[in-house]
């Protein structure tokens, strides 16, 4: 899967989780509290469906949530490993 | 015998006086200094001839928070504390309904206070705390008081819209942290570690039991429920022992394999509350720490804490349910059924306590006190008071409750209690929408909104933020054209579950 549409779907499923939140700009999305632990679980379970990945504690940094990239980059990295 | 809460802080201070009875990464107050500091402020309140109100406290997490609780209590008044993860509707609300004289806040807070309308005395705690102590004044109040004089005033979700004050007095406190802290084995060694907000019972357990028995409780930054692993070495370094957390923030560490990088050293006790924990979850932490007791603790908000508990110490099958157990000593639980008479062995019924816990009803509202605060139906002779819970049970082979179900719209989300009533409530005074319908759906944990109206989804959102707290904005939202409806004209709560569930599988 190309990073382009992988980007693509994630946006999709942040907007879905908060209709108000710039997500394509917003670029600290945890250290900011934008998103609070509730959405981390939720956005958490929706990407492992969507991408059939395991995300695991040791993903659970702030370096991997606070934008769109991050969670771009982090999920692309679990889908070639 | 007790009678004032206060006398746990202060039998402690002549034990341990220069032990730390609250930290967080910026503050440190020894039990010593916690005595100090709230008979500084005891004495701010008093000097105003405030007495026997309610005090708004509007401050971040922190250990002053708990000094200004404290303070307000030897100031002969009761607390009411208000989160800054409250939106400002809410926030506006409980002042109108406690009609408070009086409010403390801090440098993170003073802003929003002074955007809120609040027409009585506000105070910054670091202006509170250099008032100098009036032992004479605050021995007068102590001698006043009595033990079913309230301590705090809890709000909690209405379903008409309005949020409802929880009133609990110093026996109910008492009563729960005596037989709490027999039931769960807690001692001056216990090192807790707080995740629950200050402004709900549950965090009453730690709170207390460390006045009462000279522990220490480290209050968790929240940011690191989010980060599991470093949430563990927290844990770590400050020897955490002892922690009573709702269930997610249980199941964010054992569903994401936590375990396989680091595991928390010096734990002995997980007591656990809030809602159902998932078997599946529960045998991970329970075959990962094996020397761990684990408790499963139930009880709402207005019979003070907690009221039944359930020593899990075994691995449990997938269909199994952990039970909530049984009551605490001096509280009795009795299951009724819609003839509000006893329920025979293994038929279920509503959850109704009775005991020295039930709380004092809902401040300044006797028609929904009246309600839930019911007389006794099994001794109809002498007035005996219990509260009805909503919640339905059976009792198991063994005598242990086992919970099933609520009677109503209330759920339990995240932790949270809420009513889906005030939800709608919300949505519907927001401009551009018409008819409105909220359901939980169990199988991903989420709050669904249906609504009709030509406001967008966007805005309807940014819209009840303004109003909402954080945990009861719906996870999803769908705009409809019409709202079906049952035969009697009510809003088909069924179809709506149902028609959700298979969008939910065609996208798949």
């Amino acid at each position: 899967m190309e990073k382009t549409s992988i980007k693509q779907s994630i946006l999709h499923i942040l907007q879905e989780l908060h209709e108000d939140i710039d997500f394509e700009n917003e670029k600290r999305l945890i250290d900011d509290k934008i998103l609070d632990s509730f959405d981390l679980i939720t956005l958490v379970a929706e990407l492992g469906d969507e991408f059939e990945v395991e995300i695991t504690a040791k993903d659970f940094v702030e370096a991997n949530f606070n934008s769109l990239d991050c969670l771009t980059e982090m999920i692309y990295q679990l889908m070639n490993e | 015998m007790q009678t004032n809460i206060l006398e746990y802080l202060e039998n402690t201070v002549k034990r341990v006086p220069e032990k730390t009875a609250f930290a967080d990464e910026n503050q440190q107050l020894s039990f010593e200094g916690l005595e100090d500091t709230a008979k500084r402020i005891g004495t701010a309140i008093a000097s105003e001839r405030i007495y026997k109100k309610p005090v708004i406290v509007f401050m971040k997490k922190s250990p002053a928070l708990l000094a200004a609780f404290f303070g307000v209590v030897y100031g002969g008044c009761f607390y009411v504390p208000i989160d800054e993860e409250m939106p400002e509707s809410r926030i506006g609300l409980i002042i109108q309904s406690t009609k408070a004289e009086y409010l403390i806040c801090d440098n993170t807070t003073i802003e929003k206070v002074q955007n809120l309308n609040f027409s009585g005395i506000i105070v910054l705690y670091e202006k509170c705390i250099e008032h100098n102590i009036d032992d004479v004044k605050l021995d007068k109040i102590r001698k006043d008081s009595l033990d079913i004089d309230p301590v705090y005033v809890f709000y909690t979700s209405g379903s008409t819209g309005v949020p409802k004050g929880v009133t609990g007095c110093h026996r109910g406190i008492i009563d729960y942290i005596e037989h709490l802290s027999e039931a769960l084995q807690f001692d001056e060694d216990c090192v807790f570690a707080n995740q629950t907000p200050m402004y709900w019972d549950a965090s009453m357990k730690e709170i207390y039991a460390t006045l009462k028995h000279g522990a220490t409780t480290y209050i968790v930054p929240k940011n690191l429920f989010m980060l599991p692993v470093k949430l563990i070495e927290y844990l770590n370094r400050y020897r955490i022992n002892t922690i009573c957390w709702v269930v997610s923030a249980l199941t964010m560490i054992s569903a994401y394999k936590t375990f396989d990088i680091i595991k928390p050293k010096y734990l002995r006790l997980v007591a656990f509350c809030g809602e159902v924990f998932p078997v599946k979850q529960f045998n991970i932490w329970k075959r990962e720490l094996p020397k761990v007791e684990f408790y499963n603790l139930y009880g709402p908000t207005e019979t003070t804490g907690v009221s039944t508990f359930y020593h899990a110490d075994r691995i449990f099958a997938d269909d199994e349910i952990i039970p909530i157990g049984k009551a605490f000593p001096n509280t009795q639980i009795i299951l009724l059924n819609e003839d509000m008479r006893e329920v025979r062995e293994n038929e279920t019924g509503e959850i109704c306590i009775r005991g020295s816990c039930v709380t004092m009803g809902y401040y300044g509202d006797f028609e929904k006190t009246n309600i839930a605060f019911v007389q006794n139906p099994t001794s109809p002779e002498y007035r005996d008071i219990i509260y009805r819970t909503g919640d339905i049970a059976r009792k198991d082979k063994d005598g242990n409750l086992i919970f099933i179900d609520r009677k109503d719209n209330q759920i339990k989300h995240m932790g949270h209690r809420i009513e889906l009533g005030e939800i709608e409530a919300d949505v519907l005074a927001v401009d551009g929408v018409n008819i409105c319908c909220c359901i939980y759906v169990k199988e991903n944990n989420k709050i669904v909104l249906f609504y009709t109206g030509d406001i967008e989804k966007g805005k309807l959102t940014k819209e009840l933020k303004k109003k909402l707290p954080r945990y009861m904005l719906p996870n999803a939202m769908i705009k409809m054209d019409t709202i079906p409806v049952t035969q009697n004209g009510k809003r088909d709560r069924r179809k709506l579950y149902s028609s959700y569930m298979m969008n939910m599988e065609n996208t798949i």
